[in-house]
């Protein structure tokens, strides 16, 4: 089945090392993050070693190399929402998930992620729950959100 | 050519059909901010509306029209009369209006926030222009003309603006003309260095080579900046034009979009764009019946904000981790697969159809002597009125503060312009004009187009840690100066913020910050010091009362702020107690309650309750004490 996917992604690819991006961007839509496999399988059908692929998907911030958990939350980090209070947001979440940003719960429930910038920064301060923006955030706020949380 | 002549007409045709025809038109502004705004969801309920009641009218999505705080919008055209203006619309309030106005005639002018006039309507005397609203009236619209009055998606709205006639002007002019009419009109680019575009474009004309590349940066990577990304959700064929006439002046084969991956809506609407250009014939072998041939293509990028940065963007491309290389030889020279090639930003590219339409004379009238034309501007932060702008370059910073923003709710204390790069200005630096000179000469740049409003409820030295954080986890690690600098510049901020620094440890930053500037290899660590080394010049007071009194006057960093309870205004409630996740809120019903402080891990969430439920007191609160000297 895995198979199938890679040779989905890869039929629209021509092999050109300059693909290397948009590649794993595509793999990491389909399976939500790059695998060994993938790094392994992409870097035979550029022809490339797999170091140098790793090394690619690495500096990325982008790209994430553990399976993501079932519900994303993210917390924005842009400068609007940290001067309105963001940071505030992601030290909520954190205590309680009891996990750090970048992570997932153990159980795979949850997965928190800080971005660089959702670009709502009018709405600011954000977070975003399963592609959903929620707007100018309290820390009140979001509990009551986070305590809901079986409904997500 | 006949062809495109033909459609040229066709959708002049068309657009005015939908402007002066007898069909009513609801539009709705839904770009990414629209969206999350809920502009979506008004959508779906006025089309289940539509159909309910059978009513007959276009729904034309279009793009920002900037004022962001009123998202969404919800405009409504009936015939013969002007373009209605709804703001900051909900599904319920929606449906009410469109009832009221389709089976009542009722056009709810309680609701509305202002009116176009421009399309020959005498309309009501109640509403305002929406031109005239105090956030519009000091903007020149010039890159965004067309954002939030045509579909994105519709090359015929485009084309019906006096689309494509740009690079059409191009072709009867030839290349070298081109070049000659951008340096005339005096573009610099709007990346935020400034460097003069025609320079640029004419080292890469005549550099040797028969393949040579033009690339759209939109990599866009700083925190708070949403411009680019505007620009070409709201019309993206101005770019994807700018993009095929930058390729004509300079002999290129083929066009890249350097985007970010992020940005979804805007990469599709990039993609259809340039499909529709194809359809067209304007892309592909001679464009137009013209010895020019061209392609572009969407290039992705996997957010770096180092890939801002020419050769790091070029490695990207090409597959490689975004890492800079050092200059000479420049891209202009040897870029993409060693061939001569241009990098130009969104907005810089975004202007060139105009000038080519309407002549360099035409464009230097905007702005002032040496900085001509507009710049767009996100702006952010404290203010009333935020959203994405356009002002004529020389325009002071205070009357974009203040006359477009409307100002920041608490006390002025900055603004950061240029994002990570850039820097902050005090309050007396309100007057100086925005100018790439003026605000480099004040200590920071003109940027990309960030803008943040900071009032006095924000730690300067908690910003500049935020800055350095970002720009340390975006360092590539190629040079020591910017990975091993940044980071010690980082823990000393941390432990400035923390209240664990001594007053000498501003004179380290200090001098840490100049090496790290001086000795980077490309942009990023040139300029990653900025913020950190204006606000030390322009609030050095705050520096020195975190070092030397672990005072933080804003009350943010939160090792030196306590929370407690004033005891005259607690009723006892229990809201408090409730809310708080550690248990250190202890006290009966109707008494005093009070926070342990061995226990409160400052979350805040006792602040919030206690000032916005209607039950408590207000009691709640949070500052930071000045440490005596031993």
């Amino acid at each position: 089945m895995s198979e199938d996917i890679y040779q989905d992604v890869f039929s629209s690819f021509r092999g050109e090392e300059g693909e290397l991006i948009s590649i794993l961007l595509r793999v990491q839509e389909r399976i939500g993050y790059i695998s060994e496999e993938a790094v392994m399988r992409i870097s035979r059908f550029l022809r490339l070693s797999e170091n140098q692929v790793y090394g690619v998907a690495s500096f990325f911030s982008r790209f994430r190399f553990d399976a993501p958990g079932k519900t994303s939350i993210k917390v924005c980090m842009g400068t609007a929402c940290h001067v309105h209070g963001g940071s505030l947001l992601a030290d909520a979440v954190g205590w309680d998930l009891g996990i750090t940003y970048g992570q997932a719960t153990p159980d795979r429930r949850f997965d928190f992620q800080r971005a660089n910038c959702l670009g709502c920064c009018t709405l600011a301060p954000v977070v975003e729950i399963n592609e959903q923006i929620q707007s100018r955030v309290l820390v009140t706020k979001l509990k009551e959100t986070m305590n809901r949380r079986e409904e997500f | 050519m006949k062809n495109f002549k033909q459609r040229e007409i066709e959708a002049v045709r068309e657009w005015k059909a939908l402007h002066s025809g007898s069909t009513p038109v609801i539009y709705i502004g839904a770009a990414t901010c629209g969206i999350a705004a809920g502009a979506l969801d008004v959508s779906e309920r006025v089309r289940a509306i539509l159909e309910k009641h059978d009513i007959e009218a276009h729904l034309v999505h279009v793009g920002c029209i900037g004022p962001c705080y009123l998202e969404p919008l919800m405009d409504i055209a009936m015939p013969g009369a002007p373009r209605i203006s709804y703001a900051n619309m909900t599904p319920d309030l929606a449906e009410r209006i469109i009832e009221n106005q389709f089976l009542r005639g009722d056009p709810s002018l309680d609701f509305a926030i202002a009116q176009f006039s421009t399309n020959g309507h005498d309309g009501t005397a109640r509403l305002p222009d929406f031109f005239d609203l105090p956030m519009l009236k000091s903007q020149v619209r010039l890159v965004l003309r067309n954002c939030g009055f045509i579909d994105p998606e519709n090359i015929d709205h485009y084309l019906a603006n006096d689309g494509y006639r740009g690079i059409q002007h191009a072709f009867e002019l030839g290349p070298q003309a081109v070049i000659d009419v951008v340096r005339d009109a005096g573009v610099r680019g709007r990346g935020g260095a400034g460097f003069p575009t025609h320079k640029k474009w004419q080292f890469c004309r005549n550099a040797p080579g028969e393949v040579k590349y033009v690339i759209c940066n939109c990599s866009e990577g700083d925190p708070g900046a949403f411009m680019n990304r505007s620009l070409i959700e709201s019309d993206p064929h101005c770019v994807l034009e700018g993009l095929l006439i930058a390729g004509y002046a300079i002999g290129a084969t083929e066009g890249k979009v350097y985007i970010n991956a992020d940005y979804r809506l805007a990469i599709a609407r990039l993609e259809s764009g340039i499909a529709q250009m194809k359809e067209l014939g304007l892309l592909g072998e001679n464009i137009l019946g013209s010895d020019f041939s061209f392609d572009i293509s969407v290039k992705e990028g996997a957010g770096a904000f180092v890939c801002g940065e020419e050769t790091a963007l070029i490695a990207s491309v090409e597959g490689r981790r975004g890492m800079p290389r050092s200059r000479p030889p420049f891209p202009a020279v040897s870029g993409l697969h060693a061939k001569p090639t241009i990098i130009n930003n969104v907005e810089t590219l975004g202007t060139l159809p105009n000038i080519l339409r309407y002549g360099a004379d035409w464009y230097r009238q905007f702005g002032v002597k040496n900085n001509h034309g507009t710049k767009t501007f996100s702006l952010t932060g404290k203010v009333r009125r935020p959203g994405l702008i356009e002002v004529p370059l020389g325009i002071p910073l205070r009357e974009i503060i203040y006359g477009i923003g409307g100002g920041p709710w608490k006390a002025f204390k900055a603004v950061q312009t240029g994002g990570p790069s850039g820097g902050c200005l005090s309050e007396e630096y309100l007057d100086i004009p925005v100018e790439y000179e003026a605000m480099a000469g004040a200590g920071s740049i003109m940027g990309s187009g960030g803008m943040i409003v900071l009032d006095e409820d924000t730690c300067i030295v908690d910003l500049a840690l935020y800055f350095l954080r970002f720009t340390q986890a975006e360092s590539c690690g190629k040079c020591a100066p910017c990975r091993v600098g940044t980071w010690h510049m980082v823990t000393l901020l941390e432990n400035m913020t923390r209240g664990q620094s001594k007053p000498e440890d501003i004179t380290r930053l200090q001098v840490l910050g100049e090496t790290v500037k001086r000795a980077s290899l490309c942009g990023l660590g040139q300029t990653a010091p900025n913020p950190t080394l204006t606000t030390l010049r322009h609030f050095r007071a705050e520096y020195l009362e975190h070092a030397r009194e672990g005072y933080c006057s804003a009350a943010v960093c939160k090792e030196l702020v306590t929370y407690h309870i004033d005891p005259q205004r607690c009723n006892g409630c229990q809201l408090c107690r409730d809310v708080c996740p550690t248990n250190a809120i202890t006290g009966v019903r109707s008494e005093v309650h009070t926070i342990d402080l061995e226990r409160c891990i400052k979350c805040r969430a006792c602040y919030e309750v206690c000032r916005y439920h209607p039950q408590a007191g207000n009691a709640v609160v949070y500052e930071s004490a000045r440490r005596v000297m031993a």
